[in-house]
């Protein structure tokens, strides 16, 4: 059939062909139900597609050249990270890709020396610092279950992931939050809050450059919720049915909580989501040391 | 097919309305009228924005203001004036730091008369202002391609 | 040519350069020795490299009188020099430490030194020739630097002395004592090397003789010494044990297991921690900042501190699977942690850079400190990166700071503008410091998939993802810092001399190639040594390589991706609430004032701040080490 070397060729091409495409309808189903939830109609559910199109018909406005540089190695590298992720590549080398394809947006905020932007460049630095620990210690904590770093063979195996990682999980609950940019930890930039700090980190980005950074975010969702999937790999129906479930939660703290202040936000997420993790990990090391499989 | 129509999205800025044009703008975002099922939005930042929805009249102190916002907003862009005052200075007319409505400082492309103006309006001149918006991106449209076959030749 | 004959040129043929350098009075004859010196010394580095790689590991016996005499009588002399010194500037600390050294030399001297026979003095293995080549291309490159530097240097402060003769002889004497220690496989010669760069660092870090120089210079001696003090009881153990003195042949001596070696690699590593400035003796490199920027870039980044990790990488399979190993594997780990969050509050460039440096040093000692083999991969990877990147900023920095007058990150704003080459530079090296695919992420990810396996590992895991995060941190805020377009800034490159540029060059294209062909490295000359010490190495996966590779080359092209968009482009200045804006961000303020806009960095130092971090690691590295004496006195008894 397919020879054995090229199943990851095709998953990646998949995931770069259909990511945003799955990306984009996700954002739609959270604008609509988030209307629904404030008592509102809402717009259609292609309107994230019509609002990129829109922006790509807008002319390319910028402050400075180097920020289409910047938005562009962002788009890449974020896809890049994904297609990593979805080739079955190492969690690790995935993670650490997804900060570059970070550090380049929040770059390209800097170099248009905004106020907006900067302060949005220097809260997105602390969400990165905020969430990178807990995602680290996923990948740790899927390793010490499987045995691999490697996805292809997290999602192949048969054990039950997230009973052995029950605190890790609710930790990864957390800094999703920050990752999908929702309240109350939105601080950088956010999607329903059009006016906080103008903006932030996009403050300064129009027309086109908007839209790629728009697409950036929804090959981000794809892998964010293919890392829920990886805990209920065992059975695809719960993985499914749960990752429908924790984004809808997602959806749900995003409207009923107001946005915090950083030093909330890192504190959250490294004392409390980092505790979580990390006693659940000390738990599980120490029965594999007693003998416990 | 353009997809300016499917998601506009506005910039109000408030040059020295009494806020009463204002509330009634934001009152077009509450559930009662509910733009966003248009795709319209209300983005902070001119570098965002397609439509440029302005109350109240110019005076001195925010006629740059107005001239650098407009000129950050990214083509095609339409302005909308809204209420009397954006019009043409309404009550405020003949007071002496009024220098009048911001068509005197800027192209305004729709006038939405009213004091204050309803919501319903406002949503109307949006929509009048959405068909102007495609002609503008048309002409965007055939202007780069004449710019670009005069630099290949 | 044989491989002892270079060894000896390389140990020997920087003194000839040193005394020059001391006699020599005018700036021209200066510089072209230097630089012909520096070619000299880079070309016998690379041909240690091309004729010994693939011999494994080569001892060399060499007749050890009159050396060892000699070493004896020079490190008497130097005693009573930094006696004298310690007592004219009232330091009790270092008198009390050089008078207890000094009479434990003696002691060992007069007690042990007529039943010694040793006649493996000298040897090279690849870790020996991995630093060999960073102490012969990276610390020529920076001797070259230097001569630019300290001209402009003395320009700017006509108040400081010029001892440049001084300066530079002690640099290449340096040189050669570096090349001594890493050659030296008997460990009486290793501790005399130790201790002259422990004096040139003293020398150097005193140079401009100030008072806060001077005191800083004998904070560093003080604690360097103390290290030098546990080395010594180490050798008084050794040869206690064995009066012929076999046990201090460094080869002989790990390879002799845990039973015998365990005590002594422990004093031999505390040695270690203090000259690599691990917590609780961080504060020695923090303060030898204020020496001139080369010296920071030499001694205190690439190779002296280098030392310290280096003799605790070579003792790793003595102390792994140890509870002394894993102490001294927490001291690093809690440095690493400590450092990078200390980094956060700092503005100063230099004390970035330092405390950087403390942090990765204290990475090292953590993997090594553990010592499976693959974190013994790690470490060495570690070593070389770290040696590259950090020089490479140093000296950036440096030029920086002659440039613009100021050491302070918030003044580098806007520097892509008015030094875009030097900014350009600085990315780089900062990228090969945090940023995948490059060096430095490519170890700790090393280091996370070794530590996994490794005894306890998960609190290793836990600081290398926290401390990780800072270390992103502190480096993105400062790229953004000098990537800002500030308009209208006059370019100030111009006048850095040409030298400067061909060294900052290189070094650039170093951190570059080295992370291309790293494989090669590891291949060629880490696994090798690996294999040699434990029966099995390590290797990052095939498929992970390629990838690696391939984001890297990504990497470089997307800058070319600024081409196409140089047409059309429309430019607006950023949004400000429109409010007028005037040249550089002036803009016109409420009541009409016009002000300028500031933009400055997060420090939070209520979170982050030095002292209150400072006093938590000294503390928590005091404790963990008197627990490894406890222990060790326990082994002893």
């Amino acid at each position: 059939m397919i020879p054995e070397y090229l199943v990851p060729v095709i998953w990646a091409v998949l995931y770069l062909l259909l990511a945003p495409v799955a990306g984009g309808l996700i954002a739609g189903i959270d604008r609509k139900v988030t209307a629904r939830m404030q008592g509102r109609v809402g717009p259609p559910l292609l309107q994230p597609f019509y609002d990129v199109a829109k922006l790509f018909e807008k002319e390319n406005l910028v402050v400075t050249a180097s920020q289409n540089f910047f938005v562009l190695s962002y788009l890449v590298f974020m896809a890049v990270a994904g297609a990593l992720f979805f080739s079955g590549g190492d969690m690790l080398l995935v993670i650490f890709a997804f900060t570059l394809s970070h550090i380049f947006l929040v770059l390209g905020a800097y170099a248009s020396y905004s106020p907006y932007s900067h302060i949005g460049a220097e809260r997105e630095l602390l969400q990165i610092i905020a969430y990178e620990p807990m995602i680290i210690l996923t990948a740790v904590g899927m390793y010490m279950v499987t045995r691999s770093f490697f996805v292809s063979a997290i999602v192949t195996s048969d054990i039950p992931v997230i009973l052995y990682l029950p605190g890790v999980f609710i930790g990864y609950l957390i800094v999703l939050t920050i990752k999908l940019r929702k309240s109350p930890f939105d601080l950088s930039t956010s999607h329903h809050a059009h006016q906080e700090l103008v903006k932030g980190v996009t403050t300064d980005f129009g027309g086109p450059n908007l839209g790629k950074i728009e697409i950036a975010h929804w090959y981000e969702y794809v892998f964010l919720l293919g890392v829920v999937w990886l805990f209920f790999a065992w059975n695809p129906v719960i993985a499914v049915a749960a990752i429908i479930i924790a984004y809808f939660l997602e959806i749900l703290i995003d409207n009923t909580f107001a946005r915090v202040k950083w030093q909330l936000m890192i504190r959250s997420a490294w004392i409390i989501a980092g505790t979580l993790g990390l006693v659940n990990l000390g738990v599980l090391y120490y029965l594999r040391m007693v003998g416990v499989p | 097919m353009t997809y300016l129509k499917k998601s506009p999205w506005l910039l109000h800025y408030d040059a020295s309305s009494c806020n009463g044009c204002d509330i009634e703008v934001l009152a077009a975002l509450t559930p009662i009228y509910d733009v966003e099922r248009f795709g319209i939005i209300n983005t902070g930042n001119p570098k965002h924005a397609d439509i440029f929805l302005v109350t109240g009249s110019v005076n001195t102190q925010n006629k740059q203001v107005l001239i650098n916002t407009y000129e950050q907003i990214p083509e095609p862009k339409v302005v909308i004036a809204i209420g009397i005052c954006a019009t043409s200075g309404g009550i405020f007319r003949e007071c002496y730091n009024i220098l009048g409505g911001i068509d005197k400082v800027i192209p305004v492309d729709v006038y939405v008369t009213g004091c204050a103006a309803r919501p319903e309006s406002i949503i109307d001149g949006v929509v009048t202002a959405l068909g102007i918006l495609e002609q503008k991106r048309l002409a965007m449209k055939t202007k780069t391609k004449t710019a670009r076959a005069a630099d290949a030749r | 040519m044989s491989i002892l004959q270079l060894l000896l040129y390389l140990i020997l043929f920087p003194l000839i350069t040193a005394l020059f350098m001391l006699v020599s009075r005018k700036d021209t004859g200066r510089k072209a020795i230097i630089q012909l010196s520096a070619i000299a010394i880079g070309i016998v580095s690379f041909l240690v490299l091309l004729f010994g790689y693939y011999r494994g590991t080569l001892i060399f016996s060499i007749d050890p009188d009159p050396v060892s005499q000699i070493m004896f009588f020079i490190e008497l002399v130097l005693a009573a020099y930094i006696l004298y010194l310690g007592i004219r500037h009232r330091k009790l600390l270092t008198v009390f430490l050089i008078l207890f050294q000094a009479g434990l030399l003696l002691y060992f001297e007069l007690v042990f030194s007529e039943n010694l026979h040793i006649g493996n003095n000298l040897f090279l293995d690849q870790f020996s020739i991995i630093m060999a080549l960073i102490i012969g291309i990276i610390g020529s490159l920076i001797c070259v630097y230097a001569v630019g530097y300290m001209e402009t240097y003395h320009h700017h402060h006509t108040e400081i002395r010029d001892r440049r003769n001084l300066f530079f002889g002690i640099l290449f004497i340096f040189l050669s004592a570096m090349f001594g220690l890493v050659f030296s496989n008997n460990l009486l010669w290793v501790f005399f090397f130790w201790e002259i760069t422990t004096i040139c660092s003293f020398l150097l870090i005193g140079y401009s003789q100030s008072e806060e120089a001077t005191n800083n210079s004998f904070l560093a001696l003080s604690m360097n010494l103390l290290g030098g003090v546990a080395f010594m009881a180490a050798l008084i153990y050794l040869v206690i044990i064995d009066p012929t003195g076999q046990l201090l042949s460094l080869n002989f001596l790990i390879s002799s297991g845990k039973a015998v070696a365990l005590v002594p690699a422990v004093l031999i590593c505390f040695a270690g921690i203090t000259k690599a400035a691990l917590m609780p003796f961080s504060s020695w490199l923090v303060g030898a900042m204020v020496a001139p920027t080369p010296v920071s870039a030499l001694l205190h980044s690439s190779t002296m501190v280098k030392a310290g990790v280096y003799i605790i990488v070579r003792f790793a399979p003595v102390l792994s699977g140890t509870t002394e190993g894993l102490i001294i594997a927490l001291v690093g780990g809690t440095t690493f942690a400590l450092a990078s969050f200390i980094a956060i509050s700092q503005n100063n460039a230099k004390k970035v850079l330092a405390y950087s440096t403390i942090a990765n040093l204290g990475l090292i000692v953590a993997c090594a400190g553990v010592g499976t083999y693959n974190l013994m991969w790690v470490a060495i990877l570690l070593i070389i990166f770290h040696a590259i990147a950090k020089s490479l900023m140093f000296l950036c920095v440096g030029t920086v700071e002659h440039r613009i007058g100021s050491r302070n990150i918030e003044d580098m704003g806007g520097l892509i503008v008015r030094m875009p080459k030097l900014a350009m530079m600085m990315f780089i090296g900062m990228a090969g410091m945090f940023l995948a695919p490059f060096g430095m992420v490519i170890s700790k990810w090393a280091a996370i998939e070794a530590f996994i396996t490794a005894p306890f590992g998960l609190i290793f895991i836990a600081i290398l993802a926290f401390g990780g995060s800072a270390t992103v941190f502190f480096w993105s805020k400062w790229m953004g810092k000098i990537i800002s377009v500030m308009r209208d800034e006059p370019v100030i490159e111009d006048t850095v001399k040409k030298e400067k540029w061909v060294v900052l060059y290189i070094l650039t294209a170093l951190v570059v190639i080295v992370c291309l062909i790293f494989p090669l490295i590891s291949s060629v000359l880490i696994e090798p040594f690996i294999l040699n010490i434990y029966g099995q190495t390590a290797r990052l996966s095939q498929a992970n390589l390629s990838i690696m590779l391939m984001m890297l080359c990504l990497l470089l092209i997307m800058p070319f991706s600024l081409l196409f968009y140089r047409k059309g482009a429309h430019y607006a200045p950023p949004y400000m609430g429109g409010r007028p804006v005037e040249g550089h961000m002036r803009f016109s303020g409420s009541m009409g004032v016009t002000r300028e806009l500031v933009l400055s960095n997060y420090y939070m130092t209520d979170l982050f701040g030095e002292d209150r971090l400072f006093m938590v690691g000294t503390s928590l590295c005091w404790a963990l080490l008197l627990f490894a004496g406890i222990l060790l006195l326990g082994v002893i008894l």
